[in-house]
C-alpha cells in the first residue's frame, strides 16, 4: 500500500498561483522609470545620478529603519520604496542641494507611508508629498534650481555640487521651466519639448522617454490606460476650449511641466488610485480638470502634483460608486 | 463557430496533457469500500443494511430521507462490515458504510430497459429511476439529479445545458467521457431534457478538447434538440451561472438558482450516469475520475467504485514517484486538500491530484497593494480585495453588506494576486462566521 511518510498540508483553494508577486510589479515600475531618469542624467549631467541614488538610498534606509525601530518585519525587499526614491528624485529641480532629496525622501516614507502602516495603506502618493513637502519648506530650491539642458556640456559632466554649479556660470546655465511665461527660458521648440532638451523637473523633461515607460507599463498590464488618456485628454479638451490667450500650444502644454510623468508614472500608482478601469477615467478626469485650473487661474506655473494629491483624497470616494454592477442584477430591470 | 465566454476569470495553465490522451481505464477492485451516507448536497441517506449483512454489487444500502437527499448502493458484493464514522473528503468524519468484498464482484440483476421501453417512459418514470439509481451531479457539488430535473410547480425551464467545460487545470476525465462516450452523453442529456420538459438542450465544450468536440458532433448532428456549442477555454467557464452567462447572456440573481432564469446545468458525467441508470438500469457504483499531478507515477484516468480508499487509486497509478505534500480532491482551483488517504472515492470526485513539495505553494502573503487585478477577474463582480481587508480586520457583517455571500469561491482573484492573499480562505471563514451570527440570532429571537 501506498503510505505517507510526512503530513500532507491541507490549505484552502486555490492550490495554484500565477508567478506575479509584489516584487515583479514593483520590478516593473523600476524598469518603466528607466528612459525619463537617463533622460534626466543626460540632460542635466552628473549630478542628477547622484540625486537619484542620494534619494532611493534615503528612501530605502528610511523604510529599513523605521521597520527596525518599530520592530516589524523589514520588507524594503519588495522594492516599493526605491520608486518612491526614484520618483521623488524625478520630481526635483536638477540644481537643488544634495541634502534636499533626502528630507524629501524621509518625509515621503516616514510620514506619507509608514505613518499610514506602510505599503498598501498610504491615503497619498509618498513621492508627491515628499515633493509638497519640499515646496512648502524649501521654496527657493525647488523653484530656481533649474538648469539648462546640457549645460554640462562646456562645465563638465561631474561638475557635480551645488557650488560648482551655483559659481561664477550659474547665470549662464539656469534656465526655467517653459511653463512660466514671465521669466522667458531659452527658446525651444516642440521637437526639444518632446526629446526633452528644455529646462524642468528631472524626470519630466523627455516626453518621449515618460512615454516609452508608460507603453512598458501599459504592455505588462500594470496600469490602466484610463488613467493617463483621461488625465491628458481632458486637460487637452479644457485647454483648448477655455485656454485662449496661454503662451503655449495645446502639444507644448502636454509635454512641458510634470503632465506626462504625473499622467503616466503618479496618478497611475496603484495604491492611491481607484481601483477599476472606470473608476481611473473618472481620476484622470478629476486630475485633468484641476491641473487645467491650477494653471490657467492659480498663481503657481505646475499644478499636477497638487491634482494627483486630491485626486487621491478622492479614491476611496470613487471606488465606491465604481463598484462593478452586481452579477444578477440589471439596472432598471424588474426582478423576476 | 463563435466561441462564447463570460466577463472577468483568468487564463491559468492547463496541465492535461499528463492524462487527456489516456483512455479511462478499470481501476482494479479495492478489498474493502467505505462508502459515506451523505456525499451528495441535501440530507443524508438511511442505512438500509446492518452489519453483517450479504450484498451484492449494486444493491441499494441507502434510502432518500428527504425530497433533497440520494440513494446509495453497495460498489462491491461481500459483507457489510462496518457502519460507523470514517474518514470523508469533504468533512472530517462521516458516517459511512464499509463493504468488504468477496472477491466475486456479484451484481444484482440489473433491469435494461430495450430502446422502445426507454422512449415511453414518462418524466415521473424517468425522475424514478434517476432517483433509484442514486444518481447526483458529478461535477462536484454532488446535487441529486432527480431534484434538478423536477423545476417546481410554476417554474419552466427552456434551456438544459450539458456542462463539458471542464475549466479545472488537470481534470481530464470529462474530456475522455465525451470523446468515448459521446453516444451516451447526448442519449443522458435526452432524457434529463425530458424529465425536465425541456425542449432545447445544449453541450458546452471548451474550444481545448477538440476530438469531445469531434466526437460529440457526429451524434449531435442526429438529434435536432440539441446543439453544440464551443466555448473560450477560460476559467471558471464551468461555473453554472458564468455558463449560463456566457450561452444566454442571462444572469442567474443573487442567492438565486440557474432555474430563476428558466435554465439548468448538469455535468456531461451526469448525463452518462442518467444514461446507464434508465437505459442500463445500472446504479451509481462507480465513476471516471483523474488521478494526476507531480507526485504521480504514472497519471491516468480510472473508472472507480464509489468508496475507494484514495490510498488504493493511487496505487493503481504506480503509487507515488516522489514523496507527495498535498493530495486534493478535485481540481487545483476549487478541490480540497486532504488529509488522509483513507478518505474514499465519492460521487462528486472529479479527480485525485497529488502534488509534490515544489509544487505547493507558499501561503505567506503581504498587504494589498490595490492593483485592481482581483477585480477585474472576479466573475462574481466583486471586490475581492475589499472583501479580504474587511475580513482580516474581524468585520463580517460588513463584508456580508458587500456580497460576500455572492462569491462561489472559484479563487481567480487569490490565483491572480500579487501579493498573494487568501481571499478564498478569508471570505469562507466569513460566511461561517455569519452563519454562526445568524443562528445565535434565531435563538434569542426564540
Amino acid at each position: 500500500m501506498v503510505e505517507l511518510k510526512e503530513p500532507l498540508v491541507v490549505s484552502v483553494s486555490p492550490h495554484i498561483r500565477s508567478a506575479d508577486s509584489i516584487q515583479r510589479v514593483m520590478l516593473d515600475v523600476v524598469i518603466a522609470l528607466v528612459p525619463p531618469a537617463v533622460a534626466g542624467i543626460y540632460f542635466f549631467g552628473g549630478r542628477v545620478l547622484w540625486i537619484l541614488l542620494i534619494s532611493v538610498a534615503a528612501a530605502v534606509g528610511t523604510e529599513a529603519l523605521l521597520q527596525k525601530l518599530m520592530k516589524r518585519p523589514i520588507t524594503v525587499g519588495d522594492c516599493s520604496a526605491i520608486i518612491t526614491g526614484i520618483l521623488l528624485a524625478l520630481n526635483l529641480p536638477p540644481a537643488v542641494p544634495y541634502w534636499l532629496p533626502v528630507v524629501g525622501a524621509v518625509v515621503a516614507i516616514a510620514i506619507a507611508k509608514m505613518v499610514f502602516g506602510g505599503l498598501g495603506r498610504n491615503i497619498f502618493n509618498p513621492a508627491l508629498v515628499g515633493r509638497a513637502v519640499l515646496l512648502a519648506a524649501y521654496p527657493v530650491a525647488m523653484t530656481k534650481g533649474w538648469l539648462q539642458p546640457l549645460w554640462w556640456r562646456t562645465e563638465g559632466f561631474f561638475t557635480s555640487t551645488v557650488a560648482d554649479a551655483q559659481g561664477a556660470a550659474f547665470d549662464a546655465i539656469s534656465s526655467a521651466t517653459p511653463l512660466v511665461k514671465e521669466a522667458t527660458p531659452d527658446p525651444f521648440t516642440i521637437g526639444d519639448l518632446i526629446l526633452g532638451k528644455v529646462g524642468g523637473c528631472i524626470g519630466e523633461t523627455s516626453a518621449i522617454c515618460i512615454l516609452v515607460g508608460g507603453i512598458y507599463l501599459l504592455a505588462r498590464k500594470r496600469i490602466f490606460w484610463q488613467m493617463p488618456v483621461a488625465y491628458i485628454g481632458s486637460f487637452a479638451l479644457l485647454m483648448a476650449l477655455f485656454g485662449g490667450t496661454r503662451h503655449l500650444t495645446i502639444l507644448e502644454e502636454i509635454c512641458a511641466g510634470g503632465l506626462m510623468l504625473g499622467a503616466w508614472f503618479m496618478a497611475t500608482d496603484m495604491v492611491t488610485s481607484p481601483l477599476t478601469g472606470r473608476g481611473q477615467f473618472i481620476g484622470g478626469l478629476l486630475c485633468g480638470f484641476l491641473t487645467f485650473v491650477i494653471r490657467l487661474k492659480g498663481g503657481y506655473p505646475e499644478g499636477v502634483s497638487y491634482s494627483i494629491l486630491i485626486m487621491n483624497m478622492a479614491t476611496p470616494l470613487i471606488d465606491k460608486y465604481t463598484e462593478p454592477r452586481r452579477f444578477g442584477v440589471r439596472p432598471g430591470a424588474k426582478r423576476r | 463557430m463563435k466561441l462564447k465566454s463570460f466577463r472577468g476569470g483568468i487564463h491559468p495553465p492547463e496541465f492535461k496533457q499528463a492524462t487527456e490522451n489516456k483512455p479511462i481505464e478499470r481501476c482494479p477492485l479495492p478489498d474493502k469500500v467505505v462508502i459515506p451516507l451523505h456525499q451528495h448536497t441535501g440530507s443524508p441517506s438511511e442505512p438500509l443494511v446492518t452489519v453483517g449483512d450479504t450484498v451484492h454489487t449494486g444493491k441499494k444500502i441507502g434510502e432518500l430521507t428527504g425530497f433533497i437527499s440520494a440513494t446509495q448502493h453497495a460498489s462491491l458484493s461481500g459483507e457489510v462490515t462496518r457502519i460507523a464514522c470514517a474518514p470523508h473528503p469533504l468533512a472530517r468524519m462521516m458516517l459511512a458504510v464499509e463493504v468488504t468484498s468477496d472477491g466475486n464482484d456479484e451484481w444484482v440483476p440489473l433491469h435494461a430497459a430495450s430502446r422502445e421501453t426507454v422512449a415511453s417512459f414518462t418524466p415521473a418514470e424517468i425522475r424514478e429511476r434517476i432517483a433509484q439509481a442514486g444518481v447526483v451531479g458529478l461535477g462536484g457539488a454532488a446535487f441529486p439529479t432527480q431534484v434538478k430535473v423536477s423545476p417546481p410547480e410554476g417554474k419552466r425551464l427552456d434551456l438544459y445545458i450539458a456542462n463539458g467545460a471542464e475549466c479545472e487545470p488537470y481534470l481530464t476525465c470529462d474530456d475522455r467521457l465525451m470523446r468515448e462516450k459521446p453516444r451516451d452523453v447526448v442519449s443522458g442529456l435526452k432524457l434529463i431534457m425530458k424529465a425536465a420538459g425541456v425542449a432545447q438542450g445544449v453541450i458546452a465544450v471548451e474550444a481545448n478538447k477538440p476530438e469531445a468536440i469531434a466526437a460529440l458532433n457526429t451524434e449531435v448532428v442526429k438529434e435536432p434538440g440539441i446543439a453544440l456549442q464551443v466555448m473560450n477555454v477560460k476559467y471558471p467557464q464551468g461555473a453554472e451561472k458564468q455558463l449560463i452567462n456566457a450561452l444566454t447572456r442571462r444572469e442567474v440573481p443573487p442567492g438565486g438558482l440557474p432555474m430563476d432564469v428558466r435554465a439548468a446545468v448538469s455535468n456531461v458525467g451526469t448525463a452518462v450516469a442518467v444514461a446507464d441508470a434508465v437505459i442500463r438500469g445500472k446504479p451509481l457504483v462507480e465513476r471516471a475520475i483523474t488521478v494526476t499531478g507531480s507526485a504521480i507515477a504514472e497519471p491516468k484516468n480510472l473508472l472507480v467504485r464509489i468508496g475507494t480508499p484514495f490510498a488504493h487509486v493511487i496505487e493503481a497509478c504506480g503509487g507515488f514517484k516522489e514523496p507527495p505534500a498535498k493530495i486534493i480532491m478535485g481540481g487545483p482551483m476549487m478541490g480540497f486538500a486532504q488529509y488522509s488517504l483513507e478518505a474514499p472515492v465519492i460521487k462528486g470526485t472529479s479527480g485525485i491530484l497529488a502534488l509534490t513539495k515544489e509544487d505547493v505553494v507558499d501561503d505567506s502573503y503581504w498587504p494589498c497593494i490595490r492593483c485592481g487585478q482581483c477585480v477585474a477577474v472576479c466573475p462574481m463582480k466583486l471586490m475581492p480585495n475589499k472583501l479580504g481587508i474587511l475580513v482580516e480586520n474581524g468585520r463580517f457583517a460588513e463584508a456580508g453588506d458587500t456580497r460576500l455571500m455572492d462569491c462561489m469561491e472559484c479563487g481567480s482573484c487569490v490565483y491572480v494576486c500579487p501579493a498573494n492573499r487568501p481571499m478564498v480562505h478569508w471570505i469562507k471563514f466569513a460566511k461561517s462566521e455569519l452563519k454562526k451570527a445568524a443562528a445565535k440570532e434565531k435563538a434569542k429571537q426564540k
